[in-house]
């Protein structure tokens, strides 16, 4: 597939990687900020092409992971309901909440559906009259727009049934969280691409000037983390802390002005609290008032939701890049992918999910074997 | 998070001002996108798709060139290594 | 009157999946990945335990007299019911004749129970039928009995399927998962992922127009053409749900060996790849309907390679891997970049995803 496959080239591997090695002189950790990048990282086992001295941390850009649980218990809880067609990308619908997923909601008979785009809760919702249609508007700032493009949608045609329940989250808040907690120990970031090609990257020049970190924006493809990283290494090595963009291809510094006006247009900003991490100001979206009749929370009225995390689960020294998957003491244990404790287990992209699904149980760590022949 | 593909437009349907859709092409498979918030689009050009949106254009030039700078580069290292 | 034997549930037999993990059975205990296995061996192999079940192959096998008989049984419940290139008739007899195929078995004789809910029109009933005429005709079983229940609208989902099934197998002929050893070679028959994108590419919400369509197709020929190698073939195996990856997986745990194999051998359709980029999808957990595994000693490999590619099912068999005593019970992948990974089983259902 054009625009794939060229990135997924072998030979451009091995010269990156060589590149990346005669430039490193001493350690360097480094954060990938997408979930997106850390499953493609442990799919193509990138870690093999690393010398020993770079560290990559895996960071909470898994939205699914960081939907805070009182969130999943809401849309359990609206899920649950006779006159409720729920429906989600198919992410959402393994993440644990404190009792439930929206699957075994499905199974004891709640009307569940799994759609590809915000588009086709809209088109559900027009065509199912009788019925309320909830759709489980998550993401980060790549899928908002898409999301506030089924209520614009949805207002235009006059669909009165259909609803969202909203959890956005926002990347530079989040770097900015990392950053300034004492835990830090992150020197560089690879930036989601993704975002960037809805927000552009102006936003990320503060950061880097105040922490004092490089930051690339990087794409997804094995060459493109590679790349990304090599940039990293390379300002890191000579003290430069830059914004610098890989995926050049698709990011461009302003980003998709349409897209950002769709955005002001229904949502505006709010304190977001990130399961694992706790509140981070102005980190998230929220509808704007003229759009409350969108606003599943306030229709549904799923106030007074108690919640109970799980006391083994480490989600949150995971998502913040402290600990790694395998250091958690329930890792293949407790948590599997079958009857996971907290989100990152569950969602394919989630740091514990990925490392158990590509094999960095204890039984079998084939990169570190890799390497060392 | 944000998976999103490279897909070739082979239709525009303009119809509706305000809800502009494309076909667009993944290695053989068609899907029906939402192009409204990109400008100047043409068949055949590249966009990068994510849940039925059209989130940019691909800006083949500059592919090209990442590309060209990968081809060239290291073969010296991969000689020696 | 003489009371019938009750059960006692009181007398220490607990339910080994307990209450607190999964107080209902869910959709992915049907997946083919660990949560079925779980349900199949903690709840059914525990108690229905006997020497042919714990082969754990898809057909039992056993003697009866002088022959040497398979015995196997499925379920089909596929949606939609009419999907590109098939329906759940073909599927059900398609289906159970690869499981005895594979099982190293001429099939002979099929059962067929049918589960229809009532409002099901009957040209669609007819279409079914007559889909199943043919799959039977084409290899060369006959359906020999029966069984037909209608059940209420809305306790159904169209209809059910369940074929049963008998084949002979020849002396000489010694399948089973545990024969399979280091040094084997690994063979597929053709490309991976038509039959699970066919049926997405159907289901409701997740439409995209596409020419893919379902693999589904008898596989006896595969079988017939390498029989005369004996019991240098190992293993066999259709790769139907959970896909290429959860039947290699099965394998090396029951035979607890390693296996290494090579993304780029591994034959996918340019459509299929671009429908598994768009929904986030795995092609190497998607079901095949049409396709077969061997696995065979070294020395033949090259043979029966070369057979299979005479075949029209077989044209673009490949050799993907071996088998290997490293890291016993895990598939290792080298991937299209020269590194490796872990192919691991998948827990549940694999769902498109949009992160």
């Amino acid at each position: 597939m054009k625009y794939l496959d060229e990135f997924r080239d072998g030979k451009a591997a091995r010269k990156l990687s060589a590149e990346i090695k005669s430039v490193v002189t001493k350690p360097w950790q480094i954060m990938e900020i997408c979930g997106g990048q850390t499953h493609s990282i442990l799919k193509y086992s990138i870690e093999e092409f690393l010398p020993e001295e770079i560290n990559l941390i895996h960071g909470p850009g898994c939205p699914v992971c960081v939907t805070p649980l009182e969130l999943i218990d809401k849309a359990i809880a609206i899920a649950q309901r006779e006159d409720v067609i729920f429906t989600s990308f198919g992410d959402m619908l393994r993440v644990p909440g404190s009792k439930h997923d929206l699957l075994s909601v499905k199974a004891k008979g709640g009307n569940v559906k799994m759609v590809y785009s915000p588009l086709d809760a809209v088109k559900i919702a027009e065509n199912n009259p009788e019925k309320n249609i909830v759709f489980f508007a998550v993401g980060f700032e790549t899928t908002a727009p898409a999301n506030a493009m089924s209520v614009i949608e949805a207002k235009r045609r006059g669909i009165k049934n259909y609803s969202i329940l909203c959890s956005h989250v926002l990347v530079p808040p989040a770097i900015e969280a990392l950053l300034s907690s004492k835990n830090n120990n992150i020197q560089g970031f690879l930036a989601a691409g993704h975002v960037c090609t809805v927000m552009g990257y102006n936003e990320y020049f503060s950061i880097a000037e105040k922490y004092n970190v490089p930051i690339v924006v990087t794409g997804f493809e094995p060459i493109d983390i590679l790349q990304g990283i090599l940039l990293t290494v390379k300002q890191l090595e000579s003290g430069k802390a830059e914004v610098q963009n890989q995926y050049s291809r698709v990011v461009t510094k302003e980003g998709n002005v349409a897209a950002q006006k769709l955005l002001e247009e229904v949502f505006e900003r709010t304190d977001r609290k990130w399961r694992g991490i706790g509140n981070i100001p102005a980190s998230g979206f929220k509808l704007k008032d003229e759009y409350s009749d969108y606003d599943a929370e306030k229709i549904f009225k799923v106030e007074n939701i108690e919640t109970e995390e799980s006391p083994l689960c480490i989600a949150g020294e995971v998502l913040q890049g402290i600990k790694k998957p395998i250091e958690c003491s329930a890792f293949g244990k407790e948590c599997t992918p079958e009857r996971p404790l907290g989100a990152p287990m569950v969602s394919t992209e989630g740091a514990c999910a990925a490392y158990f699904h590509y094999g960095k149980k204890e039984r079998n760590v084939i990169a570190s074997e890799a390497k060392q022949s | 998070m944000c998976l999103a593909v490279p897909g070739k437009i082979v239709s525009i349907d303009e119809s509706n001002p305000d809800l502009k859709m494309a076909k667009v092409n993944f290695g053989g498979v068609s899907k029906d996108v939402c192009i409204q918030w990109l400008d100047d689009v043409n068949i055949g050009d590249y966009v990068l798709v994510h849940v039925g949106f059209a989130l940019n254009k691909v800006d083949e030039k500059d592919a090209e060139e990442t590309l060209r700078i990968l081809r060239e580069m290291g073969d010296i290292e991969e000689e020696n290594s | 009157m003489k009371q019938k034997d009750e059960i006692d549930f009181s007398s220490g037999l607990s339910c080994p999946i307990p209450k607190s993990d999964y107080e209902n059975v869910l959709l992915a205990h049907g997946g083919g990945g660990t949560l079925s296995h779980q349900l199949i061996s903690k709840l059914f192999f525990s108690q229905f335990d006997n020497e042919f079940l714990n082969e754990q192959h898809d057909s039992a096998v056993f003697n009866i007299d002088k022959s040497r008989l398979a015995f196997t049984t499925d379920s089909y419940v596929v949606q939609p019911i009419f999907f590109p290139g098939g329906n759940i008739g073909e599927l059900a007899v398609n289906g159970t004749v690869n499981d005895l195929v594979v099982a190293g078995a001429k099939p002979i004789y099929i059962s067929v129970g049918f589960i229809i809910e009532e409002g099901l029109p009957i040209d669609d009933l007819w279409k079914i039928v007559l889909s199943m005429k043919e799959a039977a005709r084409k290899s060369g079983v006959k359906i020999v009995t029966g069984d037909t229940k209608v059940v209420d609208k809305g306790k159904g989902d169209k209809i059910f399927i369940n074929t049963s099934g008998i084949g002979v197998i020849k002396e000489g002929i010694n399948i089973s998962p545990r024969r399979c050893m280091a040094g084997d070679k690994i063979i597929l028959s053709g490309r991976i992922a038509d039959h699970g994108i066919a049926i997405m590419s159907a289901r409701e919400g997740l439409e995209f127009e596409t020419g893919i369509v379902s693999d589904t197709a008898p596989l006896n020929e595969l079988f017939y053409c390498i029989e005369k190698f004996g019991d240098k073939i190992h293993v066999m195996r259709d790769p139907t749900r959970g896909g290429l990856a959860s039947s290699l997986n099965e394998i090396a745990e029951i035979a607890n060996v390693g296996m290494l194999i090579e993304e780029e051998k591994i034959p996918i359709l340019d459509e299929v790849k671009g429908a598994c980029e768009i929904l986030g999808l795995d092609p190497l957990y998607i079901a095949n309907e049409g396709k077969m595994i061997a696995i065979v000693a070294n020395e033949i490999a090259d043979d029966v390679f070369k057979e299979w590619r005479k075949t029209g099912l077989g044209k673009e068999a490949v050799i993907i891997g071996e088998v290997t005593s490293e890291n016993p019970g895990t598939v290792v992948m080298k991937t299209t970049i020269g590194s490796k990974r872990i192919v691991d089983m998948i827990s549940g259902e694999q769902l498109p995803r949009i992160c």
